[in-house]
């Protein structure tokens, strides 16, 4: 039994959740294991709806989602009692999360308690018997090979390491609520408020289907003018290297990177990004890059699909005319 | 990724200061087809040049280095990449500002405006140095900075304006091919070029890259630490690059130099941390840049403590930060000096390496005109890597001597001052018996040569007060009385020398007599058994060499020459050998050494070991005979450095300490003594008036200017004749003289005595500029015994070449009258030159 | 008076490509150095802004050999007032042994009258990437954990605590004593200035020894990721290939006519 820890969001299952989905049921396949989701918090519709849809396309047989107000507001701690009460009744070989902020610290708590391993950013099985994975460090710049041999394998799946692919058969996927055994300890470090941010949708960066890039090469926090409508005409989101986030001209939630957001994108347009490694493991798992650079051996071009050579101040403009000619706006 | 041009003319390799300043100059002379090529990005690839601290000092003690760093500053300048914001070397000590002096008689001797100032007045400029902490400090309103990256970047322009340069970036050199000892193709990861010529001009990487053609580039890769702080307060309101003078903390081996509201803060005073050039990181593995390696604070921290005794408020800021801190790698030599010129190893490989920002572009220069025509207008002597000895290029020598001149860069250095590591290499074979006569050994190309031997002690009760003792300390370092009493002992009755570390080589070949006819100035057309001492002069009518050659049989003619110099003498005979192989240099350095034995006793003494017969018309003077000395066969050449009448022995090398026991056992009852090169290099000579190379004679002297015309040109053809034809129909622009010290006492009464270098004036103190425009300085100094005068070598304007003309030099920052006793050859001592001819 | 212990590891500073040792077991820092992770570096920022205000001292310690000291000196010369060295060969210790040994600290420490209240981590190290020490730790001590968290401020006995999530900013309201993993983004760093680092020269270390077994890490061994072949098309230079790029991202069907 693999049980994975989905997330949702309005939509359903979160892209990087399905991801998860898909990684366990090819691990199961070579085990014969079958693979039960769990999914907490508040699941209003069409979230609801649109959650099963995606578990049964992932061939999801069994969805368990703990019933108790007191998750509404997320604590790390009540989520891994919730996670645990579901490993220990499906006596689960395996858990399994996507490697986001939630996912890691939720699998911690659950390894801390279970006093087992835990492996975060996995992008492959190494070894099934006994079980070794391959994971991410040093940010993205080498793997390590892990043993993870404990009675309960828990590990996280580094986002964008497999694509959402569908099961052969889709499941019909039964819910079974269930009764958490949540403690007050849980609870106590629980988010007492939310501020949205005023700019924008933090998960616009991590979702959107074209993010355009900006790099030292933008020059400065007053020269974003043209790169803000180009990722408007595209209807994208803007992200950004370290640099620009350390030099003050743009916020740290529009960061790409190691320490930033990881993305992927079906078109990643970096603009005056050199490519240093902390930024590629960001958005290395962009199906197509368009670099933007005066540099035509810099790291981000050479590694990109497609590539225009020059300054970005001169051609963006360009493009944005070119685009508003050709699309009519 | 564009792919590289398949044949080229050049193929200069780096893309720094140097490689950006060559082909510049290159292509302005007139070449095309030029390949430039940078393993990294520009305008920065990534090695020294990117994170040089960039700013120059003019004044150095050596003069081809300040005229490479002149003619740099001009360069910048046109190029409008330089700053001028004046510069501080400070002292914290009294022997510091001694040397500071010393720097005075420099900055005079090359015409450079520069001051002492008291501390105060460094606070004048520099408001935040704490004045208590320094005594004085030498002040050069012409220290600069300069953007070495953008002046690399115009001059690629240029050369790309030109039509004649191609750059390609990021294409690395992974191979050479080299064919019958010449270039042949140069492999990159973007294609192969054909070339005649490639340049090396790598920086730390050049080793690595010479290898691959097999040839040596002897330096290492070493670290220099640097940070930078800030933004510092008190220079927040600056704008621009640099507002403030530079300060050298000269005794803790320290700089600060302001950098718009940053202060930088360089350091030469931790241990000497060298690299391996295979061990650099790629661009790739970097973290920074590829020479801009891990900083390592606890090497540091010891002078960030000195660095904050001198600006103890600026650096002392809890606001100020150390934002940026490096290893920097630097490039070492052996000696110091840059290594320039076309390897001895193979043709057409090129070397422009180990160049400071400060001469980056005057070595652009000074190697396009050498790779044009073989002339730089710039003397190459001290910079050509043809000068290294094979155990110079090997990894410990270079190891060593970087490793102990490292914490020199700020050093105080005593013109003859020795080194202490890598001793030993090459050892006379008479050097147990100079050991144990307490030899003092001065080292030059790794042989160990006698300077003055304790043995001879005795004769200083002997002669008294005419070895012209000295009082002070700087000028008796490394020196002794001794010298002189060799000296007079071997005026007054003989002296015998260890000559070993010359070099020696023959031209041999039915086309030898036509190439060293065509390579000597003097007439080669001699019968055998004649010695002729020759000037060999470039195309320019420069000197190259001066030396002797003995013809030993119709085919055959015998080299010898000096041991520092000699290597690039042999160099120069054999490029210069017919082409259709009549004629080749064979190396007998390591074959013969040759024991000096002159003096009036001379003959007396060599008659006492032959049965030939060596009087005057026997054996005249300038030939050579074989003799049986013993069971020796000995080649004897009659000449004199020394002015004396005497022999130059010569015998193969595992028969000289034999030699040297026979003549030492034959001369004993005639009184005669073991001489030191003190004599043989200074005091002989000079008193006699001989030039020697390197001092008063090199590319930028000639034979007229050095007042060495023989009566007649041969008919015959040879190198720069057409040039000294010219000179001889023009009047000097500068006439080298013999002058005397008239006075010797200081201001606080002691003697002193100069040792070379400083600057001759008026009496009144006025510069002396010859008609090139340079001014007068003294090429050698030194005792000469026999006239019981201090006397120095100068060349003087025309006007001021007149006998009995009253002058002065500098010394320490004190005048001392001299007086011109010779403005021209004529010895002042022995002026007929009887001794040698009798 | 609430007193911090922030808790740093020295990791190579990676840039680029990645050097491994022969034995695959770490990472070559030859060429790089050694640096703490951005994250700590806040963490350290955040300890020193907290105990400044509160009165308290911040405390830094490392698990790791005995060159830590370089990154505790380089974390005292930016406001730590003294260090602890827990001495240890890092590749033998896993997450689980970390905590432990920053937990036997903070308890020996408590014993000896020295609290600390609060823990400051680095949300995750910039070599091992485990994301999993912050919690072990707080388990350990029996104190609540937060992760992922930018900005940190005491009011009282409680700590109020924000980092982003996916809905905005999360606010944390916490007793102390607590366990806290920072993210880097809410405050800058600084560097350190020279009278921090002479200051820091002097600055009290005290060195440790676990005295356990470490249970391990699992690694079996590091591998580099295969570089990949440039296979990049470039579509012109300059504002011309404006119509070369709007081609393609039509043909890409992101944008749509």
């Amino acid at each position: 039994m693999i049980v994975v820890l989905v997330e949702t969001d309005a939509q359903g299952a979160t892209v990087v959740s399905r991801e998860a989905l898909t990684f366990a049921r090819d691990l199961a396949g070579s085990s014969g294991a079958a693979v039960h989701a769990v999914a907490i918090g508040p699941l209003p519709e069409p979230a609801r709806t649109g959650l099963l849809a995606h578990l049964a396309d992932q061939g999801v047989q069994l969805v368990h989602i703990p019933q108790d107000d007191r998750l509404a507001a997320y604590a790390a701690a009540a989520w891994s009692t919730a996670v645990i009460d579901v490993v220990k009744s499906t006596s689960a070989g395996a858990l399994i999360a996507s490697g986001t902020p939630r996912g890691n610290e939720v699998l911690a708590h659950v390894a801390t308690r279970l006093d087992v391993a835990m492996a975060a950013n996995v992008v492959q099985i190494a070894t099934v018997e006994p079980l070794a994975v391959t994971r991410q460090v040093v940010g993205g710049a080498a793997l390590e090979e892990m043993r993870l041999d404990d009675g309960v394998a828990v590990f996280s799946v580094a986002g964008h390491a497999c694509e959402p692919r569908p099961a052969a058969e889709a499941a019909v996927t039964e819910v079974l609520e269930y009764a958490p055994t949540i403690s007050d300890r849980d609870l106590v470090a629980r988010v007492a408020r939310v501020e949205a941010i005023a700019t924008d949708d933090t998960g616009a960066l991590t979702n959107a289907r074209v993010v355009v890039g900006a790099g030292r090469g933008a020059g400065g926090a007053d020269r974003f003018a043209g790169l803000l409508e180009l990722t408007e005409l595209l209807g994208g989101a803007l992200g950004v290297s370290r640099v620009v986030t350390s030099l003050g001209w743009r916020p740290h939630s529009e960061q790409v990177g190691q320490t930033g957001s990881r993305i992927a994108p079906d078109l990643y347009v970096p603009c005056g990004i050199s490519g240093a490694i902390q930024h590629w493991a960001g958005c290395q798992s962009a199906k197509t890059i368009l670099a933007i650079n005066t540099d035509a051996e810099a790291p981000m071009v050479t590694r990109a699909h497609y590539a225009v050579i020059g300054d970005l101040h001169e051609i963006v403009p360009a493009i944005n005319a070119e685009l508003r000619a050709r699309l009519g706006r | 990724m564009a792919d590289v041009p398949g044949s080229a003319r050049v193929v200069v390799i780096g893309a720094g200061i140097v490689g950006n300043s060559l082909v510049y100059h290159l292509a302005r002379l007139g070449w095309r087809d030029i390949v430039q090529l940078d393993k990294g990005p520009l305008p920065n690839p990534g090695g020294s040049t990117g994170h040089a601290s960039n700013f120059i000092f003019p004044v150095d003690h050596s003069r081809e280095i300040t005229d490479l760093t002149l003619d740099s500053m001009r360069q910048y300048k046109e190029m409008d990449v330089f700053t001028e914001c004046g510069g501080f070397e400070v002292a914290r000590t009294e022997e510091r500002m001694q040397e500071l002096r010393r720097r005075m008689a420099s900055a005079k001797a090359w015409g450079i405006p520069s001051e002492l100032v008291t501390p105060e007045q460094v606070v004048e400029k520099v408001p935040f140095l704490d004045p208590s902490v320094i005594v004085g400090a030498f002040y050069t309103p012409s220290v600069g900075v300069v953007d070495s990256l953008r002046a690399g970047t115009i001059m690629r322009e240029r050369a790309q304006q030109l039509d004649a340069l191609t750059v390609v970036a990021n294409a690395e050199v992974t191979d050479m091919t080299v064919e019958a000892g010449r270039i042949k193709t140069v492999h990159t990861t973007r294609g192969d070029i054909d070339t005649e010529h490639v340049v090396i001009a790598c920086g730390v990487w050049s080793p690595k890259l010479a290898k691959m053609a097999g040839v040596h580039i002897p330096l290492t890769p070493a670290v220099h630490q640097m940070i930078s702080v800030g933004p510092v307060p008190q220079l927040a309101e600056t704008t621009g690059e640099i507002s403030f003078p530079i300060v050298r903390d000269m005794d803790t081996f320290c700089y600060e130099r302001q950098h718009g509201s940053d202060m930088e803060v360089g350091s030469y005073a931790h241990r000497p941390i060298l690299h391996n050039p295979e061990d650099i990181p790629s661009i790739e593995q970097a973290k920074l840049s590829p020479t801009e390696l891990p900083f390592t604070e606890e090497d540091f921290d010891p002078q960030l403590e000195q660095a904050l005794e001198l600006m103890p408020e600026l650096l002392g800021n809890e606001q100020a930060e150390i934002r940026y801190a490096i290893n920097g790698l630097l490039s070492l030599t052996p000696d110091g000096a840059p290594i320039l010129g076309e390897s001895p190893e193979v043709k057409g490989v090129w070397s422009a390496a180990a160049v400071w920002i400060k001469e980056g572009p005057g070595v652009g220069r000074l190697l396009a005109e050498w790779m044009t025509d073989g002339n730089p207008e710039y003397d190459a002597h001290g910079t050509d890597i043809a000068r290294f000895y094979p155990h110079q290029r090997s990894k410990e020598h270079v190891a060593a001597r970087t490793s102990e001149g490292f914490n020199k860069t700020y050093g105080i250095v005593h013109p003859s001052e020795q080194w202490n590591s890598n001793r030993n290499v090459r050892l006379a074979p008479m050097h147990a018996s100079e050991r144990d006569l307490g030899a003092e050994f001065f080292e030059v190309a790794g042989w160990e040569r006698p300077h003055w031997y304790a043995s001879n002690e005795a004769l200083l009760g002997e002669y008294g007060d005419a070895v012209m003792p000295r009082e002070a300390e700087w000028d008796s370092r490394w020196w002794s009385p001794i010298i002189n009493a060799e000296h007079l002992a071997m005026r007054e009755r003989a002296g015998y020398v260890d000559l070993s570390a010359f070099v020696v080589f023959d031209v041999v070949g039915r086309g030898a007599f036509g190439a060293v006819q065509r390579i000597a100035v003097g007439q080669m057309n001699v019968a055998p058994g004649k010695v002729v001492y020759t000037p060999i002069i470039d195309e320019r009518g420069g000197f190259r060499a001066d030396l002797t050659i003995m013809r030993l049989a119709e085919d055959r003619f015998r080299v010898v020459t000096g041991g520092a110099h000699g290597n690039l003498d042999r160099k120069w005979f054999s490029d210069r050998m017919p082409a259709d192989g009549s004629a080749v240099v064979v190396d007998l350095t390591s074959a013969f050494t040759t024991i000096g034995l002159w003096g009036p006793r001379a003959r007396d003494i060599l008659g006492s070991l032959t049965e030939s017969d060596i009087s005057h018309s026997a054996f005249g003077f300038g030939t050579c005979q074989n003799l049986e000395l013993g069971s020796l066969s000995v080649l004897a050449s009659r000449i004199s450095y020394v002015g004396e009448l005497g022999w130059e022995l010569h015998v193969p090398m595992e028969q000289g300490a034999r030699l040297w026991d026979l003549v030492r056992a034959a001369g004993q009852p005639h009184g005669a003594v073991p001489v030191g090169i003190g004599v043989y290099g200074t005091t002989g000579r000079i008193e006699k008036g001989y030039r020697a190379f390197g001092a008063e004679l090199d590319s930028e002297r000639t034979i007229v200017e050095a007042g060495m015309m023989r009566p007649k040109v041969k008919d015959a053809d040879f190198v720069g004749r057409e040039a000294y034809l010219k000179q001889r129909d023009n009047e000097p622009e500068s006439i080298l003289c013999t002058v005397t010290v008239d006075d010797h006492t200081s201001a606080d009464g002691t003697k002193r005595y100069m040792l070379g270098g400083e600057p001759i004036v008026t009496r009144d103190g006025e510069a002396l500029v010859d008609g090139h425009g340079h001014r007068a300085y003294v090429t050698s100094a030194g005792s000469a015994p026999s006239i019981g005068k201090h006397v120095l070598m100068a060349y003087l304007p025309p006007d001021a070449a007149v006998l009995g003309n009253q002058l002065a030099v500098d010394y320490f920052e004190e005048r001392y009258p001299v007086t011109v006793a010779a403005a021209d050859a004529t010895p002042l001592f022995d002026p007929d030159n009887s001794r040698v001819r009798s | 008076m609430t007193n911090v212990l922030v808790c740093i590891k020295r990791v190579p500073d990676v840039a680029g490509e990645v050097l491994l040792s022969e034995d695959g077991q770490s990472v070559d820092a030859r060429h790089v150095g050694f640096t703490v992770s951005p994250h700590e570096e806040c963490a350290v920022e955040l300890a020193t802004r907290v105990t400044s205000a509160s009165g308290g001292t911040a405390t830094v310690l490392s698990v790791g050999p005995a060159d830590s000291a370089e990154q505790l000196r380089n974390a005292m010369a930016v406001g730590c007032s003294d260090a602890v060295l827990v001495e240890a060969d890092t590749v033998q210790f896993g997450p689980a042994d970390i905590a432990e040994a920053i937990a036997d600290v903070v308890r020996t420490r408590a014993a000896a009258g020295t609290s600390y209240d609060l823990v400051l981590l680095g949300n995750d190290a910039a070599d091992t990437g485990d994301f999993q020490v912050p919690v072990r730790l707080a388990y350990a001590l029996d104190r609540p954990v937060l992760t992922g968290i930018s900005t940190v401020e005491l009011a009282g006995d409680r700590v109020v605590a924000r980092g982003d999530g996916p809905d905005g900013t999360e606010i944390f309201e916490l007793p102390l004593p607590a366990v806290i993993a920072v993210m880097e983004g809410g405050v800058s760093p600084r560097y350190p200035s020279i009278p921090g680092r002479m200051k820091a020269k002097r600055a009290p270390l005290e060195t440790v020894t676990p005295d356990f077994e470490p249970k391990g890490s699992g690694r079996v061994r590091l591998t580099a990721p295969t570089p990949r072949v440039s296979t990049v098309e470039i579509l012109g230079s300059g504002p011309s290939a404006a119509p070369a790029v709007v081609d393609l991202l039509l043909e890409l069907g992101v944008v749509s006519k």
